[in-house]
C-alpha cells in the first residue's frame, strides 16, 4: 500500500465519459433512431400489402354485391295466340320454340299507355330482355291450358334497366318543388308552359349552374391547349424562312387561332350562364333533366326562366290548370341523357312502374346458373365453372402419376450423374417459364403442327383425339399439366425427401425390391405431403388465364361443355372475356366470376393445409 | 375411333393382368410358393407389355397415318388441279378437311367437294389402320407374355426394370417439354428471320417502329415495321415500376418478418402474404383495370397531369404488388437460412438489432436477395394477363410512365387472338415468344449461377 500516488492503468472515469457524454448519448439516440426506422419500414412495407389485399377483396366483393339481385318488370299478359304460335307450340317436335314477344309488348303498351308495334315501340320493346319472347312460349308450350287466359308473367328486364334500378345512372331527387304552379298549354302540340313561385325549382338551377360551370372549366381547359398550340406555331412562324413553309404555318396558326377564339367564346357563354343571376337556361341532352309529375302525367323541362318554365308533356295530364304545392313534384336527374344508356321516356316508364309495385326484384340465381350469353342481363358463369372442372381434371390425370413417379424415380433412383443433374436444372428452369410460352408450346405442338422452313414436321398431337381440339378443356388440360408438373416434382421430391431412411433400410433389410420400397413404403409415407403440394399446384393452374387464352378457351361459348373434348370455357378466361365487354352490367358479373374462382381457390388451400396440419408426419 | 383403339388397349392390358395372373397360378399346379415371382407380377408383366406395344404401336401408326393422310391429299389435289400450289393449296386442302368433318370453310367449290370426298375416304382408311394395327399389336403382345409365363420366369424383376424405365421417361417430361417449347418457337422464328427480315435481325432487335400487321392487308410485312424495341421499352419501364414497389417493400417486409415480428405478427402476417400470392393474375388484371387505372386518371385530373387510363403505372404498381409476397417470401428463407452464431456474434460486439441487419445479416444473405429479385423481374417480364388487360396495345416508344406502352407479353397475346390470318400473326409472335423465353431463361440460369457462386457455407 505505498504506491498509492501512481496513475492507474485505465482511467475509468475518462473512459466511461465516453459512453455518457452528451456526444455519446446523441449517438446511441441516433443508434435507436435508425433501429426503429427499419422497424418501422418493415410494418409500412407489411401495411402496404395489407392495405393493397383489402381493397383489393373490397372492390371485388364491394362489385360482387350489385349484381346480387335481378330485377323483373310483373305483368298480366292475356296469352292470346296467333294461328302459327299456337302450331308452333302444339307441335311434338320438342326443339321447337314459340317467340310470345308480342303478347308481353302489347301488355306492356296498355300498362304504359304507350305503343307497342312498329318504330314508336322501340323504347318499350327496349325495357326487356330480348329473349323473354321464349321464356313465356316455354312457360305455355309446358301448360297448354294457359291459352286463352290471363298469365302473371314477370319479364327481366334489359340490363341497362337493371342498371338504372341500382341507381348506376343516379336517381331523381328533387328539384326544388314549393308553391304552386300552373300548367297551361303552349304554342305547339306538346308544348305546355309552367308558371311557378320565383323560388322554385332552386336544386335545378343549382345543378344547371354547376353543369355549366364544369362545361366552361372544360373548353378553357381545351381553349388552353389551342392556345398553346398556337403559341408553339408562332414561334415557328417567327423561325421559318422558307415562304413555302412559312405559308403553311400562317395557314396552321390562323386555323388554331380561330379555334381558340370560338372555344374561348363558347367557354365564357357557358360561365356566363352559370353565373347568370337570371338563371335562364336551355335544356340540351346533355344537360340534367327535369321533370314536373303533375295530374298523373309527365312534363320534361326544355326552358327554364325565373317564374315560366316550358316543357313537354312525356305522359299525358289529366287535366291542365293550376296544381296547389304539394300535389306536383320536380324531379331531377343530375346525369344528362345523352351520356345514360335509357332516354328520359324509359326513365319515366321505370318511375311509374316503380310506383304501381310493377318492379319485382329476385334473388340472382341465373349468374351462377347460366352460361355465357351475349345478353349482359342473362350471361352466367355455369358454363365455365364446367368447362374449369373439366381442364381440372384432364391436368390432374396427367400432372398427378408423371409427377410422383418423376419424384420418385429423381429421389429413389436416380443415379447422381450429369443426367440426372441436367433433368434437375431443367425442372427448375421450367418452373420460371413464363406461362404464356406454355400457351406458344400448344398451340403448336397440340393443336396446330410443328412446320420448319414449309415442311410439316408432325401434326398437333392432340388432333388424334379430336377433329378440332382447339378451345377444348383436354387442350387446357393438356398445357396447365405440363405448366404445373415442376410445382409437383418439387413438392413432392421435398416430401419423399421428408421419410426417414430407416424406413427405406428396414423394407429393403426383409428383402423388399427397391421398388416395392417405393411404392409400399415410401409413397404413402409421403402421400399427404405430395397432395398438398398436387392440391396447391391445382389452385395455380384454376387460376391461370394466359396459355389457355392463347389456345382458344376465350372464345364465345353458350353451353356447357359434356366432357373434355367439347369446346369450352373457364373461368379465368371468362373474367378476361368480361372484363373487355363494354356492356356495364358485365363489370358486376365479372366481379361475381372472380368471386367464385377465388372461394375455390380458398376452398382448395384451406384442404391443402387441413391435409399437412392431419396427416403430415415429423420424424 | 383412336380415343376406343386407346381405350381398347387399357382394356386389354388389364385382361392381360387377371389371364395372366390366373395362368401364373395354373402354371405353379397351385403352389404358388413354386413361382420365382409372385402370379401379381406376371400379370403386371403382362399389363405392361401389352399396354405399352399398344401405345408405341399407335404413336408410330399415328405418325405414319398422318404422313399417308396429307401426301396422298397432296397428290389428290395435283391430279385434280395442278395449277394451284403454295399457301393457296393449304386453304383448299383445310377447306376440304372442313367440308368433311362438318367445319367453318372459307369457300365452297367443286374441287373443294371433291377433295373432301378423297379426305373422307382417306381418312378412314388411316384410323381404321391406326386402329387395327394398334389393337392388333397389343393382342400379338399379349400372346407373348402369356407365353413366357413359367415357374422360372422373372416377372419381378422384369416388370421392374420396365418400371424403372417408365420412371425415368416421365422424369424426362420435363426436358421433353423444353424441347418441345424450342421446337415450338423456333420454327416459326426462323420462317419470320428468313422470311420477312431476310436474316437482317438487327432490324427486329433495333428497329423502332413496330407496326407489323399495318401493310398485311396490302400483302407483305414490312421489315422495317418489326423493329421490337418500342415493346422492350415498356417492357422494361413496367418491369422497373414493378421492382420498385416488390423490391424494396418485399425486403423489408421479409426483414421485419424474420428479424423483429412477434409470432402473432408472423401468425397473419405470413398467410396475408401468401393470400397475396395465391391471387390469379387475371384478378389482378381487373383490378388494375377497374379500379387502380381510374384512380391514377383521376388523381392526375386533380394535380393537373395527364394521365393516361393505360398507364405505364398502373399496371406497373399493380405488377409490383402481385410480386410483392415472391420477393418476401423468398428473401425471408434466405435470411433465416443465416446462422444465428453470426447474429450472436454482432450482438456480443454491442451492435444494435437494425446494424447487425444492416452490416451482418443481408450482406450474408445477400446473393439469395439478388437471386430473388432476378426471379422477381423475370416473372415480371413474363407476366401476361396485368398488362393485357390494364395495358393498351399501342406501340409508343416513349419513357414516361403516364403514357400509354405496350410489352411483349401483350403483342403476343393480341396477334395470337387479332383477327389476321395464323399463319401471318405467327411470325412476330412467335419470334417475339423466342425472346420472352431467351430472356427468362438467361434471368433464372444468372440467379441460379449467382447463388451457387457465392453462396456461403456455414457448416
Amino acid at each position: 500500500m505505498t504506491d498509492t500516488t501512481s496513475e492507474p492503468a485505465f482511467d475509468m472515469a475518462k473512459l466511461s465519459a465516453k459512453h455518457t457524454s452528451q456526444e455519446a448519448e446523441a449517438r446511441t439516440k441516433r443508434r435507436h433512431w435508425a433501429e426503429f426506422r427499419l422497424k418501422a419500414y418493415g410494418i409500412l412495407a407489411i401495411l402496404f400489402a395489407a392495405v393493397a389485399l383489402v381493397i383489393l377483396v373490397y372492390t371485388i366483393v364491394a362489385k360482387t354485391l350489385t349484381v346480387t339481385n335481378e330485377f323483373y318488370l310483373s305483368l298480366d299478359v292475356p296469352i292470346q295466340l296467333t294461328e302459327r304460335q299456337s302450331a308452333t307450340l302444339t307441335d311434338d317436335n320438342p326443339n321447337t320454340n314459340a317467340n310470345l314477344e308480342n303478347l308481353i309488348f302489347q301488355a306492356m303498351g296498355v300498362q304504359l299507355e304507350a305503343p307497342h308495334r312498329g318504330r314508336s315501340a322501340r323504347p318499350l320493346k327496349g325495357l326487356i330482355s330480348t329473349y323473354e319472347g321464349f321464356s313465356l312460349g316455354e312457360i305455355v308450350g309446358a301448360n297448354l291450358d294457359l291459352i286463352g287466359g290471363n298469365y302473371h308473367f314477370e319479364a327481366l328486364l334489359d340490363d341497362n334497366l337493371q342498371l338504372y334500378m341500382k341507381g348506376d345512372f343516379g336517381r331523381l331527387s328533387d328539384a326544388g318543388t314549393a308553391g304552386p304552379i300552373t300548367i297551361s298549354a303552349g304554342d305547339s302540340g306538346d308544348q305546355v308552359v309552367i308558371s311557378a313561385a320565383s323560388n322554385a325549382f332552386g336544386a335545378s338551377r343549382i345543378a344547371m349552374r354547376e353543369d355549366r360551370a364544369a362545361e366552361g372549366r372544360a373548353l378553357r381547359r381545351s381553349a388552353r391547349d389551342q392556345e398553346r398550340a398556337f403559341n408553339e406555331t408562332q414561334e415557328a412562324l417567327d423561325d421559318a424562312t422558307d415562304p413555302a413553309e412559312r405559308n403553311r404555318l400562317q395557314k396552321l396558326l390562323d386555323g388554331f387561332g380561330q379555334q381558340r377564339d370560338q372555344i374561348f367564346a363558347r367557354a365564357d357563354a357557358a360561365l356566363t350562364e352559370a353565373t347568370d343571376q337570371r338563371n335562364n337556361f336551355t335544356l340540351r341532352t346533355d344537360d340534367p333533366s327535369v321533370f314536373i309529375r303533375a295530374n298523373g302525367g309527365w312534363i320534361k323541362i326544355t326552358e327554364m326562366e325565373p317564374e315560366r318554365l316550358v316543357g313537354t308533356v312525356m305522359n299525358p295530364l289529366s287535366q291542365f290548370g293550376e296544381v296547389p304545392e304539394g300535389k306536383w313534384s320536380g324531379l331531377l336527374m343530375t346525369s344528362p341523357e345523352a351520356e345514360r344508356k335509357i332516354s328520359d321516356r324509359q326513365l319515366l316508364w321505370m318511375e311509374d312502374l316503380k310506383r304501381e309495385d310493377r318492379i319485382v326484384t329476385h334473388f340472382n340465381q341465373r349468374v351462377l346458373f347460366s352460361s355465357d350469353s351475349a345478353q349482359a342481363e342473362l350471361a352466367g358463369i355455369w358454363g365455365a365453372l364446367i368447362g374449369s372442372f373439366w381442364t381440372m381434371m384432364v391436368t390432374f390425370a396427367i400432372v398427378f402419376p408423371i409427377g410422383v413417379m418423376a419424384s420418385i424415380y429423381l429421389e429413389e433412383f436416380a443415379p447422381k450423374n450429369r443426367l440426372t443433374d441436367f433433368i434437375e436444372v431443367n425442372i427448375n428452369n421450367l418452373a420460371a417459364v413464363p406461362s404464356i410460352v406454355f400457351g406458344l408450346l400448344g398451340l403448336t405442338i397440340l393443336l396446330s403442327g410443328v412446320k420448319l422452313f414449309g415442311i410439316e414436321l408432325f401434326d398437333g398431337l392432340l388432333k388424334v383425339f379430336a377433329e378440332d381440339p382447339r378451345s377444348t378443356p383436354l387442350a387446357g388440360g393438356v398445357v396447365l399439366a405440363l405448366m404445373s408438373l415442376p410445382t409437383i416434382i418439387i413438392a413432392s421430391r421435398a416430401s419423399i425427401k421428408a421419410v426417414p431412411p430407416s424406413i427405406r433400410d428396414a423394407a429393403l433389410g426383409l428383402g423388399a425390391s427397391k421398388l416395392q420400397t417405393s411404392t409400399h413404403h415410401v409413397l404413402p409415407l409421403a402421400m399427404p405431403g405430395i397432395l398438398t403440394g398436387s392440391i396447391i399446384a391445382m389452385a395455380q393452374a384454376l387460376g391461370e388465364t394466359a396459355p389457355l387464352i392463347i389456345i382458344g378457351m376465350n372464345s364465345f361459348i353458350q353451353d356447357p361443355p359434356g366432357g373434355p373434348l367439347d369446346k369450352a370455357n373457364v373461368l379465368p378466361s371468362l373474367i378476361y372475356l368480361w372484363n373487355n365487354n363494354s356492356e356495364r352490367l358485365f363489370d358486376g358479373k365479372t366481379a361475381v366470376a372472380i368471386s367464385v374462382l377465388l372461394i375455390f381457390l380458398i376452398l382448395m388451400n384451406a384442404l391443402a393445409v387441413v391435409l399437412r396440419k392431419r396427416f403430415e408426419r415429423r420424424w | 375411333m383412336l380415343t376406343i383403339a386407346l381405350l381398347g388397349v387399357v382394356i386389354l392390358g388389364i385382361a392381360g393382368y387377371v389371364i395372366a395372373r390366373q395362368r401364373a397360378v395354373a402354371v405353379s399346379g397351385g403352389e404358388t410358393a413354386a413361382l420365382h415371382s409372385r402370379p401379381g407380377y406376371h400379370g403386371l408383366y403382362a399389363l405392361t407389355v401389352t399396354t405399352l406395344v399398344g401405345i408405341g404401336v399407335f404413336i408410330v401408326a399415328s405418325a405414319i397415318g398422318s404422313w399417308y393422310l396429307g401426301s396422298s391429299m397432296r397428290s389428290a389435289l395435283a391430279d385434280l388441279d395442278p395449277t394451284i400450289s403454295g399457301l393457296q393449296a393449304d386453304r383448299v386442302l383445310q377447306d376440304a378437311r372442313a367440308i368433311a368433318t362438318g367445319g367453318v370453310t372459307s369457300a365452297v367449290d367443286a374441287l373443294r367437294e371433291e377433295l373432301s370426298g378423297v379426305f373422307s375416304s382417306v381418312n378412314a382408311t388411316r384410323v381404321w389402320g391406326i386402329t387395327i394395327l394398334t389393337l392388333g399389336g397389343a393382342i400379338a403382345a399379349l400372346f407373348f407374355a402369356l407365353q413366357t409365363i413359367t415357374t422360372e420366369f422373372r416377372a419381378r424383376n422384369k416388370s421392374e426394370t420396365i418400371f424403372r424405365t417408365i420412371l425415368w421417361s416421365t422424369a424426362a417430361v420435363a426436358v421433353v417439354t423444353t424441347v418441345m417449347i424450342f421446337i415450338a418457337l423456333i420454327g416459326e422464328t426462323l420462317n419470320f428471320f428468313t422470311g420477312v427480315l431476310d436474316w437482317r435481325i438487327d432490324k427486329f432487335l433495333f428497329g423502332l417502329t413496330w407496326s407489323p400487321l399495318s401493310g398485311v392487308h396490302t400483302g407483305e410485312m414490312s421489315p422495317d415495321k418489326v423493329g421490337a424495341v418500342p415493346l422492350f421499352v415498356g417492357t422494361l419501364m413496367i418491369t422497373v415500376i414493378a421492382m420498385l414497389v416488390a423490391i424494396p417493400i418485399g425486403l423489408f417486409a421479409a426483414i421485419y418478418l424474420s428479424e423483429f415480428a412477434s409470432t402473432h405478427v408472423r401468425a397473419w402476417a405470413k398467410p396475408m402474404l401468401e393470400i397475396l400470392a395465391g391471387i390469379p393474375t387475371v384478378v389482378y388484371g381487373f383490378f388494375a383495370a377497374t379500379t387502380v387505372a381510374p384512380f391514377m386518371v383521376g388523381m392526375g385530373a386533380s394535380l393537373g397531369i395527364s394521365v393516361e387510363a393505360e398507364s405505364a403505372l398502373a399496371a406497373g404498381l399493380v405488377m409490383g404488388s402481385m410480386i410483392i409476397p415472391f420477393i418476401s417470401s423468398l428473401s425471408d428463407d434466405v435470411i433465416n437460412a443465416v446462422p444465428q452464431s453470426l447474429r450472436d456474434g454482432s450482438y456480443g460486439l454491442g451492435a444494435t438489432r437494425a446494424e447487425t441487419i444492416m452490416k451482418v445479416v443481408l450482406p450474408a444473405a445477400l446473393p439469395g436477395i439478388v437471386s430473388a429479385s432476378l426471379l422477381g423481374i423475370s416473372r415480371a417480364v413474363g407476366e401476361t394477363m396485368i398488362v393485357v388487360m390494364a395495358v393498351g396495345q399501342s406501340a409508343n416508344l416513349t419513357f414516361n410512365p403516364l403514357d400509354k406502352v405496350t410489352t411483349v407479353t401483350v403483342q403476343i397475346t393480341m396477334l395470337i387472338l387479332g383477327d389476321t390470318e395464323a399463319e401471318t400473326a405467327a411470325g412476330p409472335a412467335y419470334t417475339l415468344g423466342f425472346a420472352l423465353f431467351a430472356a427468362t431463361l438467361s434471368l433464372n440460369i444468372i440467379a441460379l449461377r449467382i447463388v451457387r457462386k457465392y453462396r456461403q457455407k456455414y457448416d
